[in-house]
Order: structure tokens, then C-alpha cells, then sequence
């Protein structure tokens, strides 16, 4: 997919909690969003006040085609994410984009489940919609530390059957992810992103019943295009950039057999 | 328009910019973004002769206006790269130069031998400066003995334009441009890395996998136009100069200190179109300065 870099304009922009934005941007020359895959993501510079040098890997969280907004879910994990939060309607932001390869799309016959922890929910909503856009039926696993952490869950239940889990049980099950009860739904197809323990149970879980399963990695990255190996993950292939390759691996291409 | 075509030994260059290797694997990568043909030229990643890993995750940190990496010289080997990625670039309009390390005399040898062979690529840049690896690398760009040794065999293989990547982690740098200049090179470009360190306080841990790795970006440039400066001044050779530009003016600074031509490294990351208003930044300067030929401003300080 042919690769852009341009300004956005802010449109929208919603704080969702003390750590969570959510950016709602539009091309500022008024052209339309190019072709976009569920999975891919962006690199964004961060505002310059933050002090910030390297542009910030983030996932596209939605595409709205029909009013030409391109949506990213934001956590505050430091200087220039805090700074991006911050961004307001009017303010202009640079965006190298799409990068990377996106989920590989279930069969008619599967049953897929997509599970998504804290910020790692981001990449599933644009991939959901575009599943049912297609009429494949997603169902959603979503977990959090807490209920103010679970973040953009109307959304998620308008595009398909969502399970709700918190650690400390504010909303839905109590535990992780990898106990809910509905974990054993025979599912045929998994898709995870989230912090890398989660990611590794849900592979475990995974490689024992025998299910295909999608992880989407977040290694820093510097470039964003496969050009400065910063961002390696190893693999059956050694060492891979998780920027052109991935961020999507299906896991028997991860040395994660622990 | 001025005129922005320069030398580098018998390297005859369109424009004096050309970028750094490492931070633009082989070009194709900012295909989508840039017009490669209105490079000077790029310089393609760290060549070895068998293909290497690299260091483990995680290999960067960003730190105040720079980043440290310890990539390690992870590349496919040089069979690979001329089987595979040097058919697929060959025909760009912009000269290739591709970056050579390796751990022993006799890899760099045989890595150029190789190379010498491909018509498109018309010149080597020996890294004899690469703080991310254990064995070579870095040690023989330390002394003037070992930068000597190395150029002085590699000449005698490859007969094509030699550059020669020297390390700005020494005491006297101006030195080794000498020895490395009496062998032979037809040019010298600086500067590669400054070994650095960055340390995550709430973890306790390094932020590297390595402890240590390679500073670059706007943080290193003063020290490297300082070293350009001094090497300038010590060399007739060509001097190509690098280490934190990031637009014209920067560019334009490293010409007035001496530097014939320019690379660009972590600045792509930051912008992957930078090299276009870098060249089209030093237009801009020579017109307002009524400078004819970029060549008129080299080393007037
Ligand atoms: C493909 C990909 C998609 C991503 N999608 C999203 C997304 O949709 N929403 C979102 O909020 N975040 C996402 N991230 C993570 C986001 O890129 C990092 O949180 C961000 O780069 C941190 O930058 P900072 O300046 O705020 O933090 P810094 O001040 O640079 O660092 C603060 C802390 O965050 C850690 N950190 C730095 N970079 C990363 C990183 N790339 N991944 C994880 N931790 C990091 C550092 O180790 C440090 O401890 C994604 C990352 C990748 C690689
Ligand atoms: C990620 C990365 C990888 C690099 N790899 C190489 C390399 O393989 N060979 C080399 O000679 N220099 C390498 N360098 C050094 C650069 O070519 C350059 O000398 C240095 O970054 C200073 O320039 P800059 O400040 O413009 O980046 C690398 C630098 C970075 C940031
Ligand atoms: S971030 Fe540069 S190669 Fe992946």
C-alpha cells in the first residue's frame, strides 16, 4: 500500500479519562484518506512543546470514510503521547502513513474472537467493522485494569458480541482476559493486542486448543519503514522489523513458546 | 539554480547530499515519499560478508534531541545484497554507495571485491568506526595503525572510489584522517556514532540491550562540525561531512567547515522527506548569497 505523509487537522478531540484521548483528524489539504488496512498502523509526530524528536507509533483505531476522519485512541504513556492528548480542534499534526502489515482476514466459516487489552483495544474497532462490513461476524474480549480504563466499549457492542473483563471486577468478569468463561466459546480464529504478558497467555492458550492466533506487537520503533532495524522482533526468521513485517504475527512465527 | 554538482574522487556527485548509512536501508524504503533520483547519492546499510543478526531488542532509546542505537550491523551478508537488492536499485539515477564492515582485513577485502565487480555501485565507505559491534569494527578505526592497515589493503583490491567512515571516539581524529589518507582513501567521512549510554532510573536498567550504543542526531552536531573543521584543515582529500543535520543551514554549516559533500541519518526518521528541502534549502542559500558553485563556499572558514 503506497505510503503517505501528510498534515492532519484536529477535528475532534475527546479526553476519555485523565490518561485516554481519542483524536478525530482529517487531511488538512482536503484530500481524501488513502487506502488504509485494519491492523496498520501510523507514526506521528509528536508536538513540538513536548520535546520529542522521533515520531510515535500509533495504531489506527477507526476510518470513517463518509466524513473523511481517520481516528487514533491515544494512552499517556509519556511525553509525547501526554502532548498529543493535548492537541485540540484547529492544531495541525504530521502523519507518516499507513505502515505496516495489517490482520489477515477470517474465513466465512470461522468463528473469530478479537482480544484487546488497555490501550491495545485500538486496532480492533476499524478491524471489527470491517469484518461485519464483509459479513463476518466478530465478537470482542476486552480487558482492563480497572472499569475506567476500558475504554470505547458502546462502540464495540454496536459491532458485535463484546465480554468485558477488569482485574479488580468494576465491570464485567473479575481476572484476565485468559479466564473469562466465554474464552471457551470454540472459537476457530483469535486476534490479540495488548501488553505483551497478556498477548503471551492468550498464545498459550492458543497453540494448546489449537487455534490460529494474530498478535500485534508494539516494539519502539524509530522510522516506521523498515529502514533503521531498530524495532526487531526474533522469530523463526531471526530477527524481523515489526514495523514492515509486522506489527501483525501470526504467533508460529514468534519464538514465544514459554 | 547554482551549480550543486561536486567530487569525491572520481564519484561525480549532482548535489552535495547524500545519506547516512544505516538510516535509509537501501533506499527503496522512501520510495513512496521522495524522488530518489534527485539524491546526490545514498548510501546503502552496513555490508558484511556473511549475514549477521545483530544485537538483541531493544537496540534504541531516544535521548534530548537525539537517539543511541546498537543495531549491531544486522544484514542479509554481501551475496545477498548483490543477488537481491542491488537489481532492484541499480537503475535509480543517484549514486549508490554501499557501506562496508566487517571483523577482520580480509573480510573488508573480500566484501570490496565483490562489490568492485557491480558497475552501478561506484564507490565503498569503509566503516572502520562502528561502536555496535565486539570484534573489528571500532578497533581499527581507534588507531591510526589500524585505520592505516585497513585502507592500505582494501585499496590495493578496489579500485573504484574508497571513502573512508572514521570514528569520532578518539582523542585525534584529525590523525587517523591523515593515516587513513596516506593509504590511499580517496575520501574520509565524519562522523559515525559517539558512544553513549541512557539508563531507565525507574527500572534500573540500561536502556539497551548492549549497556552502551551509537549517539545521533541533533545532540552530536557541534562535536561534529568541530572534527569536520579539524579534518578539513589536516586532509586534501574530499571530506564528507555528517552527525545531526537536519535542514539546509545545518548542511550549509559542515560545506563552510570544510565538508565537500553531506549525509543525512537520523533526520530521515524524523522526516523521511528531508533530503528534498535539504537540497532544495542549499538552492535556496546559494541564490541568496549570490553563490554560483556550492563548491565556492568549501572550507572558507
Ligand atoms: C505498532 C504500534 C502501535 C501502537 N499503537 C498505539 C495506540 O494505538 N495507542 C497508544 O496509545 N499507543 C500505541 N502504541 C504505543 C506508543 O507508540 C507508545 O506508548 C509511545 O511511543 C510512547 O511515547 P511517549 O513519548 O509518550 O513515551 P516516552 O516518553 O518515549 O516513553 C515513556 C515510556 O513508554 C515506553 N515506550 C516508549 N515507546 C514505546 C512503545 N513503542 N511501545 C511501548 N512502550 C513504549 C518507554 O519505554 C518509557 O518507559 C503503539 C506502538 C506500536 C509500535
Ligand atoms: C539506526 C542507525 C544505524 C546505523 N547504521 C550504520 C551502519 O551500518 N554503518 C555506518 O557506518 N554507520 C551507521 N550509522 C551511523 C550513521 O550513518 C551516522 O554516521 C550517524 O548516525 C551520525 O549522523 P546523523 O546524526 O545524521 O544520524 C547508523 C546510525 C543509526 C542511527
Ligand atoms: S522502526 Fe525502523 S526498521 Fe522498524
Amino acid at each position: 500500500m503506497k505510503k503517505y505523509l501528510k498534515d492532519f487537522s484536529v477535528i475532534k478531540s475527546v479526553r476519555l479519562s485523565s490518561d485516554y484521548g481519542l483524536l478525530g483528524l482529517r487531511p488538512s489539504d482536503g484530500s481524501d484518506l488513502p487506502e488504509m488496512a485494519p491492523g496498520q498502523f501510523v507514526e506521528v509526530t509528536a508536538p513540538a512543546e513536548s520535546g520529542v524528536m522521533l515520531r510515535r507509533p500509533i495504531s489506527i483505531h477507526d476510518v470513517d470514510f463518509e466524513n473523511n476522519l481517520l481516528w487514533l485512541l491515544v494512552r499517556n504513556a509519556g511525553k509525547g503521547t501526554a502532548a498529543m492528548i493535548s492537541l485540540q480542534p484547529g492544531d495541525t499534526v504530521n502523519i507518516l502513513l499507513p505502515l505496516g502489515n495489517g490482520f489477515t482476514l477470517p474465513d466465512k466459516s470461522d468463528k473469530p474472537l478479537l482480544i484487546g487489552g488497555g490501550v491495545g483495544v485500538a486496532p480492533l474497532l476499524y478491524f471489527g467493522k470491517e469484518m461485519s462490513r464483509k459479513g463476518l461476524m466478530p465478537s470482542f474480549l476486552l480487558g482492563a485494569r480497572s472499569k475506567s480504563d476500558l475504554l470505547r466499549i458502546d462502540c464495540f457492542e454496536k459491532v458485535g458480541p463484546t465480554y468485558i473483563t477488569t482485574e479488580d471486577g468494576t465491570e464485567g468478569e473479575k481476572g484476565f482476559v485468559t479466564n473469562h468463561s466465554a474464552l471457551t466459546d470454540g472459537w476457530t480464529k483469535i486476534y490479540c493486542c495488548g501488553p505483551v504478558p497478556m498477548m503471551k497467555a492468550v498464545a498459550r492458550i492458543a497453540r494448546q486448543r489449537d487455534i490460529d492466533c494474530e498478535v500485534s506487537l508494539e516494539n519502539m520503533m524509530a522510522c516506521g519503514l523498515g529502514a533503521c532495524l531498530c524495532c526487531v522482533e526474533n522469530t523463526v526468521k531471526g530477527n524481523v522489523c515489526v514495523c514492515s513485517e509486522g506489527p501483525v504475527f501470526n504467533i508460529n512465527q514468534l519464538l514465544w513458546q514459554d | 539554480m547554482a551549480r550543486l554538482d561536486v567530487e569525491i574522487g572520481n564519484l561525480k556527485l549532482k548535489n552535495p547530499v547524500l545519506t547516512a548509512s544505516g538510516t535509509f536501508g537501501y533506499g527503496e524504503e522512501f520510495a513512496d515519499l521522495i524522488d530518489l533520483n534527485r539524491l546526490g547519492g545514498f548510501i546503502v546499510k552496513g555490508t558484511t560478508l556473511n549475514p549477521r543478526e545483530g544485537n538483541p531488542y531493544p537496540r534504541m532509546a531516544e535521548t534530548p534531541s537525539g537517539m543511541l542505537n546498537a543495531v549491531g550491523l544486522q544484514n542479509k551478508g554481501v551475496d545477498y545484497f548483490i543477488d537481491n537488492i542491488y537489481p532492484r536499485i541499480k537503475d535509480i539515477d543517484s549514486k549508490i554507495i554501499v557501506n562496508v564492515s566487517g571483523a577482520s582485513t580480509g573480510d573488508y577485502v573480500e566484501v570490496c571485491e565483490k562489490l568492485a565487480t557491480l558497475s552501478a555501485i561506484e564507490a565503498v565507505e569503509i566503516n572502520i568506526s562502528c561502536p555496535n559491534v565486539k570484534q573489528g569494527g571500532m578497533a581499527f578505526g581507534t588507531s591510526c595503525d589500524g585505520a592505516a592497515s585497513i585502507t592500505k589493503a582494501v585499496r590495493k583490491a578496489y579500485p573504484k572510489t574508497l571513502i573512508v567512515k572514521l570514528s569520532p571516539n578518539v582523542t585525534d581524529i584529525a590523525s587517523i584522517a591523515c593515516a587513513v589518507e596516506n593509504e590511499g582513501a580517496d575520501s574520509v567521512s565524519l562522523i559515525n556514532t559517539l558512544m553513549g549510554m541512557a539508563i531507565d532510573a525507574e527500572r534500573q536498567r540500561p536502556r539497551l540491550s548492549t549497556i552502551t550504543g551509537g549517539l545521533s542526531g541533533p545532540a552530536v552536531k557541534p562535536v561534529a562540525l568541530r572534527m569536520v573543521w579539524q579534518v578539513a584543515h589536516a586532509v586534501k582529500i574530499p571530506v564528507i561531512g555528517l552527525g545531526g543535520i537536519t535542514n539546509g543551514t545545518d548542511a550549509i554549516e559542515f560545506m563552510l567547515a570544510g565538508a565537500r559533500a553531506v549525509q543525512i541519518g537520523t533526520a530521515n526518521f524524523i522526516d523521511p522527506t528531508v533530503t528534498m528541502k535539504v537540497i532544495d534549502e542549499i538552492d535556496n542559500y546559494c541564490q541568496r548569497h549570490g553563490v554560483n558553485d556550492i563548491n565556492e563556499i568549501v572550507g572558507i572558514i
